[in-house]
């Protein structure tokens, strides 16, 4: 069985829906000979041509304004932001139009647009381009949020992205793209994973663990470690959609396990994990046997120096030591 | 109908042009006097609603400014596109939007457009090729460049116009859009409404460059001034562009210059602009500089004007009674049409 990297499913996915409807296109800075900034469209240009694998100025709000006009009148653009920081320069396009489009046309328009973009930090390239902004997205009806943690996820939730009528912010993690370490067996075919369900990465009963992205990994790496050291047996839930959100995977798993930990790498105030919280709260309260943890990134930007950058995002020391605090192991 | 032998050429501005409005027939001359009273009537019922206390909202009136909207749509082809702005009305009328259904959406009742979710800044009707009204300054303008993108790629021929105002230009996402089309050669023409003010903002404070159409230089496409409250004018100089376009030659920078005879909106002092001023440009009325070219040529007399006014007065009324009667939306459908 092959296995392919993040970088490679996401690719894989696009070029196979590529392929299936002349209406799929991608547009986007350095995404032709370049192949992006970070090579996930490298090859591209060479099978699909300038038309479609579209060039363009460095421009973020005229690219989701144009991938909105073209999805509202019949195409289904796949618009690439280079860095997730960007798509704050595209904001109004995002918020006041594509998200609200329909809504305010009372239901009589649609807007199939995937927004790609590379977030998360652990590169070094500091406060500009390191950011966790999905809850700015996850804020506002009308849009749909996926952060796929794997290749499996990310090939198949870009695929229902691209076939999903709504505009789509898929975002993506710069460290998982080309890890040789997370490559997993892909099938070679088309597959769709519905957005708005999640998966138990990892069975477990003692403790819920609730992470997305890169998180979701690093929570991976912890639970091996609690198992063989202290022998907890966590269980990680990954949503992979944040909206919609399926809470009904994490509510089953608190009440199996009785004591959650919610990780993400964003900053901890107003951070999307908070609204997981508090709806394992108002769902599930009789079944938690100790407060709900939450780990997330430190309330600062994202700094340069390695030493302050282990230091800001969750690291497999910290989430460990949160863990054994909340169950009373010290 | 619009097929014309030996047209006479005018010059506007640099260019020299058809005189494409002398071949128009002269049953659609007349429907678009017919367009700017619906316009005008249509907007003086919805003032009215505003000052009686009716409306849950507000909205910005198109009054003064018909000849843009009708002379620009009209010289497109039923299946093109357009996107309009927070001033909309007019757009949409042109267009041909139901007069019933937009009332109905002005009141927020539940037969309207949006099914009273928009109200009067976010009709559209998108299976007729209005994209829509936008309550963002310069909001419309990527979505009329992506349209246009698609026409492009799907190769259907058709063009979008983008209509905005003075206000708009100084947005960034014009300056993206444009320099946009300009490189990918898309069939948009960009009308700038130079109603003289951005709100309370005047143009000669908000820009340093004679004409807005000026702009023009910057992305390396043609444009130029026209007079927004001369539809012969409007109608010719957009015909023109419009077929550049469908031979895709490229976008197309137009400013039209015009006035709101009204405020921004319905909290609007004018406290920025003097009563002389608004009375001058109300001597330049649109309608009647229209009505005054259509008696010349014999296609109507006063009787006939007077015939058409009294229908579309009915019409409004007709809308309005429409309108009145709908139902609002029940309650329970306001999370409905968040996601397709």
């Amino acid at each position: 069985m092959r296995k392919i990297t993040y970088l490679e499913a996401i690719r894989e996915a696009m070029q196979q829906m590529m392929r299936e409807d002349e209406n799929v296109y991608l547009l986007g800075e350095d995404i032709a000979e370049y192949g992006g900034a970070f090579g996930v469209t490298v090859g591209m240009l060479e099978e699909f041509g300038k038309e479609r694998i579209r060039n363009t100025p460095i421009s973020e709000a005229a690219i989701i304004g144009v991938g909105i006009g073209s999805a509202l009148t019949g195409m289904r653009p796949i618009a690439e932001i280079m860095f997730s920081d960007f798509m704050t320069i595209a904001m109004d396009q995002i918020v006041n139009q594509a998200a609200k489009i329909r809504y305010m046309f009372g239901g009589k328009a649609k807007v199939p647009l995937v927004i790609r973009t590379a977030g998360g930090g652990g590169t070094g390239a500091a406060a500009q381009h390191s950011q966790s902004l999905e809850a700015l997205f996850t804020h506002i009806p009308g849009l749909k949020v996926v952060m796929p943690s794997c290749p499996y996820d990310a090939k198949g939730l870009l695929i229902s992205s691209i076939l999903d009528d709504n505009p789509v912010i898929f975002i993506e993690h710069k460290l998982l793209y080309k890890n040789k370490k997370y490559m997993q067996h892909v099938p070679e075919e088309i597959y769709r994973i519905p957005l708005g369900k999640g998966d138990i990465k990892r069975e477990g009963r003692d403790i819920t663990i609730v992470a997305t992205s890169f998180m979701v990994q690093r929570s991976l790496e912890v639970a091996d470690i609690l198992e063989s050291e202290e022998g907890i047996d966590c269980e990680v839930v990954d949503p992979r959609t944040l909206r919609p959100l399926d809470m009904d995977i994490i509510i089953s798993s608190v009440k199996k396990t009785g004591k959650v930990v919610c990780i993400e790498e964003a900053c901890y105030f107003g951070g999307f994990m908070g609204e997981v919280v508090s709806q394992i709260v108002e769902k599930a309260f009789d079944y938690l046997d100790a407060p709900v943890l939450r780990i997330a990134g430190r309330d600062c930007p994202v700094p340069y120096s390695l030493v302050l950058e282990e230091e800001m995002i969750p690291s497999v020391g910290r989430i460990k030591k949160g863990m054994l605090d909340l169950l009373g192991r010290f | 109908m619009r097929e014309v032998i030996n047209m006479r050429k005018i010059k506007v501005s640099d260019y020299e042009i058809e005189d494409r409005f002398s071949g128009v027939s002269k049953a659609l001359k007349l429907e678009m006097l017919k367009k700017m009273y619906e316009i005008r009537y249509f907007e003086e019922q919805a003032e009215q609603l505003i000052i009686r206390g009716k409306i849950h909202g507000t909205c910005h009136l198109y009054v003064g400014e018909e000849a843009t909207a009708v002379g620009a749509i009209y010289a497109l082809n039923k299946d093109d596109y357009i996107t309009s702005t927070h001033r909309g009305h007019g757009h949409c009328i042109a267009k041909g939007a139901d007069l019933k259904l937009m009332m109905a959406e002005f009141l927020g009742k539940k037969t309207g457009y949006c099914k009273g979710k928009g109200g009067s800044m976010h009709i559209a009707d998108v299976e007729q090729g209005n994209l829509g009204a936008n309550g963002v300054v310069g909001g419309g303008i990527g979505i009329a460049t992506g349209a246009a993108l698609t026409c492009k790629m799907k190769k259907n021929g058709k063009v979008v116009i983008c209509f905005f105002g003075d206000g708009a230009v100084n947005q960034g996402i014009f300056h993206e859009s444009v320099n946009m089309a300009s490189i990918w050669r898309l069939p948009v023409i960009y009308l700038c409404e130079n109603n003289q003010y951005g709100m309370s903002m005047p143009v000669k404070e908000a820009f340093n460059i004679e004409r807005l159409s000026d702009r023009r230089i910057a992305y390396g496409i043609d444009g130029l001034t026209i007079d927004g409250n001369n539809i012969v004018e409007v109608f010719n100089v957009v015909s023109h562009f419009v077929e550049r376009c469908r031979k895709g030659l490229g976008p197309v920078l137009i400013e039209s210059l015009t006035y709101r005879w009204k405020g921004h909106s319905k909290s609007d002092a004018q406290v920025y602009r003097t009563r002389e001023e608004v009375k001058a440009w109300m001597q330049k009325d649109p309608i009647e500089r229209y009505k005054r070219v259509l008696l010349g040529e014999g296609i109507i007399t006063p009787d006939d004007d007077r015939k058409l006014r009294a229908e579309v007065e009915n019409e409004i009324s007709e809308a309005l009674k429409f309108a009145e009667e709908s139902p609002f939306p029940e309650p329970s459908e306001v999370e409905e049409d968040v996601y397709a």
